[in-house]
């Protein structure tokens, strides 16, 4: 993905002159964020050496972004759709709930209870990723709609299960590896089975076929169907994905917490998906990487850890994110005015104030 | 004498709106046919059912004479029509290489092809052969073709459908955006499709183009074929008359 911020002229020179691979990655979003994120970690350093600069502090950090990753990983591809799921808190508790009752209801600290209790975990997310799917591509509803009712009926359905009180009652062998083993006494599980996470959905969307499928669909699904892929099929294996992915950070929050964190989730999606959004991924669908969304949940959790140190009120993290998340669908913004031709930077400027310069380019075309 | 393509008596509304009004049309394999009408004559909506990306309300559909139903691309695709279709229908995210192998992606092989992975050399290769073949002035392979111009988005989907095509291949105005040697190019390029004996579908409003290079031409007015030319026995009046209703060959 390119961006063209530059003004007019130079857009017009850029066209003629394929750009080299570097221009492409010092033009991209999510590296541009990247530095960002450097610079944020060098102020830090600078202000707080002993405390910030530390391996265990850096660890810290790793494990609060990585059941995020997990589920930004879904979330990336269900916004570059140009979808939306609001679901994955409640989604997350839920799996998290079953995978706790199925695992009390078997008895016993054993590993294979705990691999029963993932996979039902999984099972559960998957199901109502593939519920979201099938109600937003057959019934049309819009996915935000969809995945604000599925937000309320996980929840509940979490909390009917429960009684609304928090089950505690994870395997040892569960926590003490997933949830707080390191590998070689320094890496955290809990990350490793992240960075797997990631990977794999960063080669699934840039290596294959399912990934190029689901930038076809998020830039111009009409397109996308008259050459004959199944755009309506292809939705729904998204938002499966993404319920894949948030079973998955059920088990594992329930692991690290040993508690199904019923009432704690509530802000997840919108966490996510700042991260998402921060990251480069663009709400109108068509653009996004992994790596952007993995950079971009490091943004806050940086902030969050630094201030913490620095003794700022945390408050404050939320008001830098917030911003953070304003600017950065700014840029996309300006990115797709500039982008669509014709849109001189003038009217582009005007119609940050009207609409998403991609609708009209959609329409136009 | 079966044709390549047949349509009868297509009908499509859109609320009260009769976009085709039971129209006929017929190619031959190896034809050029233009279709040309006013505008909001039904060319586009004629062009969307028999292309399998617009439903019909009632009409029969033959494909060298045997019965066919067109209700998705799929369907058209598998009958080897290909369409370039007036608002281009491309992917504005996505590169040159990978708009035109959508739906159509070359698969490494072996396993790693089945997990999904793809052929990227090959398939910009082949890309880069198609644009030279049409002389097209797309350089950059890898930016998205949002980011190209009118012209540049056109030949890409005028390559792609060429590229396709085994029988019958429809190009809804594939000139308007086009610079004089573009244009030029694709004119060329009609004439070999045609020569591979396919089927060629022109809508162009542009008469001395379609004059140049069809063989019949069939007018179209208020969505019905109202009349049918001989490209070289006719004339810009004639045409012009049927257009506009002055003329109506097919009136029983
Ligand atoms: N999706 C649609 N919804 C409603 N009406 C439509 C739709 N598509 C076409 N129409 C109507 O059907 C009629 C024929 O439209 P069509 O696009 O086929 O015309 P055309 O001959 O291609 O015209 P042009 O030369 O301008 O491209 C018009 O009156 C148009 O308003
Ligand atoms: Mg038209």
């Amino acid at each position: 993905m390119t961006t063209a911020t530059e003004p007019e002229q130079d857009a017009v020179a850029d066209e003629e002159q394929p750009k080299t691979a570097l221009q492409r990655l010092v033009g991209a979003q999510a590296f541009q964020i990247l530095g960002v994120l450097l610079i944020l970690i060098v102020l830090f350093s600078l202000a707080e050496p002993a405390a910030f600069l530390s391996v265990n502090n850096f660890r810290n950090v790793v494990v609060n972004v990585s059941i995020l990753a997990i589920i930004g990983v879904g979330m990336t591809f269900i916004i570059i759709t140009g979808g939306i799921d609001l679901s994955v808190g409640s989604v997350l508790v839920f799996s998290g709930v079953v995978a706790a009752k199925l695992m009390e209801a078997l008895g016993g600290q054993g590993v294979g209870v705990s691999i029963l209790g993932a996979l039902a975990a999984c099972a559960s997310g998957t199901l109502w990723g593939l519920f979201n799917g099938v109600v937003i591509a057959r019934l049309k509803v819009p996915p935000l709609i969809v995945t604000l009712g599925t937000l309320g009926m996980a929840l509940g359905a979490a909390q009917i299960l429960t009684g609304g009180i928090d089950l505690r009652g994870a395997p040892t062998v569960l926590t003490d590896t997933v949830g707080f083993g390191r590998l070689f006494g320094q890496i955290p599980y809990l990350s490793l089975i992240a960075l797997l996470v990631v990977v794999i959905g960063a080669v699934i969307l840039h290596r294959t076929r399912f990934g190029r499928y689901t930038y076809a669909v998020g830039s111009n699904d009409e397109a996308a169907r008259r050459v004959g892929v199944k755009a309506d099929r292809h939705l729904i294996l998204v938002y499966t994905l993404a319920g894949f992915c948030a079973g998955l950070a059920g088990i594992l929050n329930l692991a690290f917490f040993s508690s199904t964190t019923i009432a704690g989730q509530s802000n997840t999606a919108l966490n996510v998906i700042a991260g998402v959004v921060i990251g480069g991924t663009s709400l109108f669908g068509g653009i996004g990487t992994i790596a952007g969304t993995v950079i971009g949940l490091f943004i806050p959790a940086v902030l969050q850890n630094g201030f913490v140190i620095m003794g700022v009120q945390s408050f404050w993290q939320q008001v830098v994110v917030g911003a953070f998340l304003i600017a950065a669908v700014y840029v996309d913004q300006v990115r797709r005015a500039a982008a669509s031709r014709g849109a001189s930077t003038r009217r582009s400027l005007l119609s940050r104030f009207s609409r998403p310069s991609g609708a009209r380019r959609k329409e136009a075309q | 004498m079966t044709y390549a393509l047949e349509a009868r008596g297509l009908r499509r509304e859109f609320g009260h709106v009769r976009a085709l009004d039971g129209a006929d049309f017929d190619i031959d394999p190896g034809e050029v046919v233009a279709l040309i009408g006013d505008n909001g004559a039904g060319k586009s909506t004629l062009v969307k059912a028999l292309s399998g990306s617009l439903a019909i309300d009632s009409g029969e559909l033959y494909s060298d004479g045997k019965r066919v139903t067109i209700d998705t691309p799929a369907a058209a695709r598998a009958l080897g029509i290909e369409t370039v279709y007036q608002d281009l229908a491309l992917a504005p995210h996505l590169d040159p290489v990978q708009n035109m192998y959508l739906g159509r992606e070359v698969m490494r092989s072996g396993l790693l092809g089945r997990l999904g992975f793809m052929d990227h050399a090959e398939m910009k290769e082949k890309t880069q052969r198609a644009f030279a073949d049409l002389g097209a002035t797309v350089r950059d392979f890898s930016a998205p073709v949002g980011a190209m111009s009118g012209g540049q988005r056109q030949q890409i989907a005028v390559a792609r459908a060429a590229a396709w095509a085994s029988r019958v291949i429809f190009l809804d105005e594939p000139t308007a955006a086009l610079g004089v040697v573009q244009t030029r190019n694709v004119l060329d390029l009609i004439r070999r499709v045609r020569d591979r004996g396919i089927a060629v579908v022109l809508i162009s409003h542009s008469m001395p183009h379609v004059i140049e290079v069809a063989d019949r031409i069939q007018v179209l007015r208020l969505g019905r074929r109202v009349a049918t030319y001989d490209a070289k026995k006719t004339s810009m009046e004639e045409l012009v008359g049927a257009m506009t209703g002055a003329i109506n060959q097919e009136a029983a």
